[in-house]
């Protein structure tokens, strides 16, 4: 595959960003196309496809960043967006310096089948598939919308510290949403696929056990009763669970929110602050899941990171920018959403690791609680620790049986009081894909965990 | 004739035939400074542009759309663009309501919504705007203890769009912004406040009020504490009632209703809130910074009226969800940028104002809850099912007033119970950045969950 851009460019933009003094520079150059196909009341209404390509240039000076971004790739257009990042720097002090990258550290996609080589049809008969599949769990689907979304992105990125490195990032998504009515309105169901592999994920049986899994939600639902209000034990089911621990303290161990000391969690490294049973890992090195990357998008290797181990804190999650302040190297967790934005620490796949308890066993010690099955998204201020997420399929345990659905609600928590809570983690372990919002950039992350058992938690219904 | 504009009749007219083609192009250029310690730790300028393609052949079984984007004007992208939408378009299934937008004759109101200072304030001016905001939150009150953030940020954008209809259309704007986290901190804890002003250009913006506003909700918010379940009223503050208007105005779209995803279907001309509630999607109001003349498939934008005095009057409709409710268009077409083809929704949402200001609406409620943030928004709220269930923080109202900062608890109930339960609508408007403006909202039957 020919490169994004040649070598000399990549070489020149450096020199250039460096001229007035720029202790750093980096050139991100992204070459992105999607497409898209939309199935909504049984008709394809939309098929769409799109193009993004550019680079982004950043100048670290002192304590400042400047950056600039271009959709033009020569090398009259990069070294001129090279000089505008650099416009931070306060001149002076630079000269010529002459930026020489060695051999580039490249990485294939991961898909055995592209996205480009599939079909159009094919895309259109898993619509299809979907839809109908769901329609035939109930005749109280009313309305079924499924949509296929596949993307493949290409990056270089060089520094003025020799990284230089590429990555070629095939990721497919299929998501089915289900509405059902019935005498009390109406309710939803949802379920995605996602993952960072071609086509072939995509199999007639996966598409249907989602469009199953979409339609028999809502019409679950059909028949909630409103949510409790206040405090009670909560059982998260394996997989979509992770989000918590993705909210709860995820977002709190960022090493930007520690070097501001704006997280809960600043200083504590070494310290207990979770229960025994909480090993938490972000890991970007896991194969195929949505947040997986063979190097990040400032060229370093994902790696796997400790960040709570039985208990206590081990370490925060690092970019090359937090991590140059601290001496120290990044743990691979400096992403952007595209050339468009500046990169920042962010997450991959996140979860905690499994434990030794029974799923049903755990249920089944629990005389009164909330069943959590599905969990939506979440959100977190980092300083003061407080979240919040929201189930979208959750049930009433009554004497250690899983009884009632419940409708729709939050539940809200303060990370380290609930890290503390964590009494039972069982051992089917699974993995859900998400996407993180961050300062209005969205990136796709992985969440996961077994079975587990919270002693307390408030779940925000209306039922007293 | 704007020159964006000459640029989209050029790309329609080198296009071809054999289909009927839309042209939507947007460039823009924009500023984020963000101050911390007294420096410019992040300072990005940039200027994007791109394009938006739809083709729509029409026969006997209906029309099929197809659709492409790009984010460069460049030729050869230009060129991809149109042979991708082309391809797109035929694997769509035919529908004899997919059509695109077709001059209505309603004529488009003229608006002032760009500021030519936003471009030639320069830079270092925009630079001090964030280091003084940075520094009058950290030196206004002791005990603020870190600024995470202070930040400048303004942009100015156009768009055109021309279509084989006969659309025309072109229409730009400017905005600005500052908005600072303030950290809090005493002997219970850290509490957070966040402060914003905006504008359409650097002089419009009130630096001293986005820090005086961050800094008393951080620090009254010290000492908050998680207060047993309960039910009550709340009075949602401006900003909170923005939120819970957009999530309204969300179901009051017409695209929702037709897909059957809104719970507001079916029921036009029903009592679906209290008589003090009437709200308008008004882009031709220039106070909002949603403002717009036209809408996303080009044409004129206007004022609709959704609620009135509680009666759900209409509906807002983008061309395609027009047809298959077999009415037309109302101006409401919004498009997520380059990558997003039309969709009905509201673009400047109001209430129109009540009697009492905030503090005669406490003093009327005696008893309840002070809503001034809430979180989880986008998990909690279904806009399907109406289930309302979102993370709260803010004040106990006891005796008409302001008392205790309370945390770490939800506010739930129904949207349609909510919309019935509306006990005041607020005098005190304020034009926020979004879709929508906020008052001083009371809502009663709201279930608390605490401890």
């Amino acid at each position: 595959m020919p490169a994004l851009v040649e070598r000399e460019i990549l070489e020149a933009a450096l020199a250039a960003a460096l001229e007035r003094g720029g202790e750093f520079a980096e050139v991100f150059v992204e070459d992105r196309r999607t497409s898209s196909a939309l199935l909504d009341q049984r008709r394809v209404e939309e098929l769409s496809s799109g193009r993004d390509r550019g680079a982004g240039i950043r100048v670290v000076v002192g304590e400042t960043t400047g950056f600039a971004h271009t959709a033009d790739l020569s090398e009259a257009s990069l070294v001129q967006a090279a000089r505008a990042a650099a416009g931070v720097a306060r001149g002076g002090g630079g000269g010529v310096r002459e930026v020489r990258l060695g051999p580039i550290d490249e990485h294939p996609s991961r898909a055995d089948l592209e996205p480009g080589h599939v079909d159009k049809e094919r895309k259109i008969e898993l619509l299809r598939h979907a839809d109908e599949v769901a329609r035939a769990q109930g005749t109280a689907i009313s309305q079924v919308q499924v949509a296929l979304g596949d993307s493949t992105r290409r990056f270089v990125v060089a520094n003025s510290e020799g990284v230089f490195a590429a990555d070629h990032q095939v990721r497919t998504r299929f998501n089915v949403s289900c509405v059902a009515t019935g005498d009390a309105g109406m309710q939803t169901g949802y379920r995605p696929i996602a993952a960072t592999r071609g086509f072939e994920v995509l199999s007639s049986e996966a598409v249907a056990e989602a469009a199953r899994g979409a339609a028999l939600q809502a019409i679950t639902k059909l028949e909630a009763r409103p949510a409790p209000s206040g405090e009670f034990a909560v059982v998260l089911a394996g997989g979509s669970g992770g989000i918590l621990f993705h909210e709860a303290c995820g977002h709190g161990l960022e090493a930007d929110a520690i070097m501001k000391q704006a997280s809960v969690y600043a200083g504590k490294v070494g310290q207990l602050v979770a229960s025994p049973l909480v090993t938490l890992v972000d890991d970007g090195t896991v194969d195929g899941e949505w947040g997986y990357l063979a190097v990040d998008d400032e060229g370093r290797p994902g790696a796997r990171n400790v960040l709570i181990e039985n208990g206590v804190l081990t370490d925060y999650m690092w970019d090359y920018l937090r991590a140059r302040k601290q001496g120290r190297t990044s743990s691979g967790n400096g992403r952007r959403q595209s050339y468009q934005h500046l990169p920042m620490v962010r997450m991959t796949n996140t979860y905690l690791l499994e434990g030794e308890d029974d799923a049903d066993g755990i249920v089944a010690s629990t005389p009164y609680g909330v069943y959590v099955a599905q969990l939506g998204g979440g959100q977190v201020n980092t300083a003061t620790g407080d979240f919040v997420f929201g189930m979208t399929s959750a049930f009433l345990i009554e004497n250690g049986r899983i009884t009632a659905p419940l409708r729709d609600c939050n539940l809200i928590g303060n990370g380290p009081d609930v890290l503390q809570r964590v009494d039972a983690v069982a051992n089917d372990f699974s993995m859900m894909p998400g996407t993180c919002g961050k300062n209005g950039q969205s990136v796709p992350v992985g969440c996961g965990q077994a079975t587990m058992r919270l002693t307390g938690v408030t779940i925000g219904g209306t039922a007293s | 004739m704007s020159e964006l504009l000459a640029l989209a009749e050029g790309i329609l007219e080198g296009a071809g035939g054999g289909h009927e083609i839309e042209i939507y192009l947007s460039r823009g250029v924009d500023t984020e400074v963000q101050a911390y310690q007294g420096e410019v730790e992040e300072l990005t300028t940039a200027a994007s542009s791109g394009i938006g393609v739809r083709v729509l052949r029409e026969s006997a079984g209906g029309a099929q759309v197809g659709t492409a984007w790009a984010g460069s004007l460049d030729e050869d992208a230009v060129q991809e663009a149109l042979r991708e939408a082309r391809d797109n378009l035929r694997y769509a299934t035919q529908d004899e309501y997919v059509t695109f937008a077709r001059p209505d004759g309603v004529a488009a109101v003229s608006l002032q919504l760009t500021d030519p200072s936003v471009a030639s304030t320069p830079l270092k001016e925009k630079i001090a705007m964030a280091i003084e905001l940075e520094r009058l939150v950290r030196d206004g009150d002791n005990r603020i203890r870190q600024v995470e953030s202070a930040n400048y940020s303004d942009y100015v954008a156009e768009a055109a769009i021309v279509s084989t209809f006969g659309v025309r259309a072109s229409y730009s704007r400017s905005g600005a912004f500052v908005s600072v986290e303030a950290i809090a901190s005493d002997s219970s804890g850290d509490q957070t406040g966040w402060g914003l002003s905006a504008g359409r250009a650097p002089g419009d913006l009130d630096v001293a009020q986005a820090a005086s506003d961050a800094t008393r909700r951080a620090t009254r918010m010290l000492g908050a504490r998680k207060p047993a379940s309960m039910k009550c009223t709340a009075v949602f503050d401006a900003r909170s009632a923005a939120t819970l208007l957009a999530i309204i105005g969300g179901s009051l779209s017409g695209e929702a209703v037709v897909r059957g995803r809104s719970f507001f279907a079916n029921r036009l001309g029903e009592e679906v809130a209290a008589s003090s509630f009437t709200v308008l999607d008004d882009p031709t109001d220039p106070r909002h910074f949603s403002a717009s003349v036209y809408d996303g498939e080009g044409l004129a934008c206007r004022r609709n009226v959704l609620i009135e005095r509680g009666r759900l009057s209409a509906f807002v409709y983008d061309s395609v969800s027009a047809r298959r409710a077999g009415t037309a268009s109302t101006g409401s077409a919004v498009r997520g940028g380059i990558a997003g083809s039309p969709s009905a929704g509201c673009r400047a949402l109001q209430l129109v104002p009540g009697e009492l200001n905030q503090a005669e609406i406490f003093e009327r409620v005696a008893n309840g809850i002070y809503v001034e943030s809430l979180t989880g928004v986008h998990s909690g709220v279904n806009p399907v099912s109406g289930d309302f269930s979102v993370g709260v923080t803010g004040m106990m109202i006891r005796d008409g007033e302001l008392a205790e900062p309370v945390r770490e608890i939800t506010v739930a109930s129904t949207l349609q119970r909510m919309l019935l339960d509306v006990e005041f609508v607020g005098n005190d408007v304020e034009w926020l950045p979004g879709h929508a403006a906020g008052q001083s909202l009371a809502v009663s039957g709201i279930s608390v969950s605490g401890v």
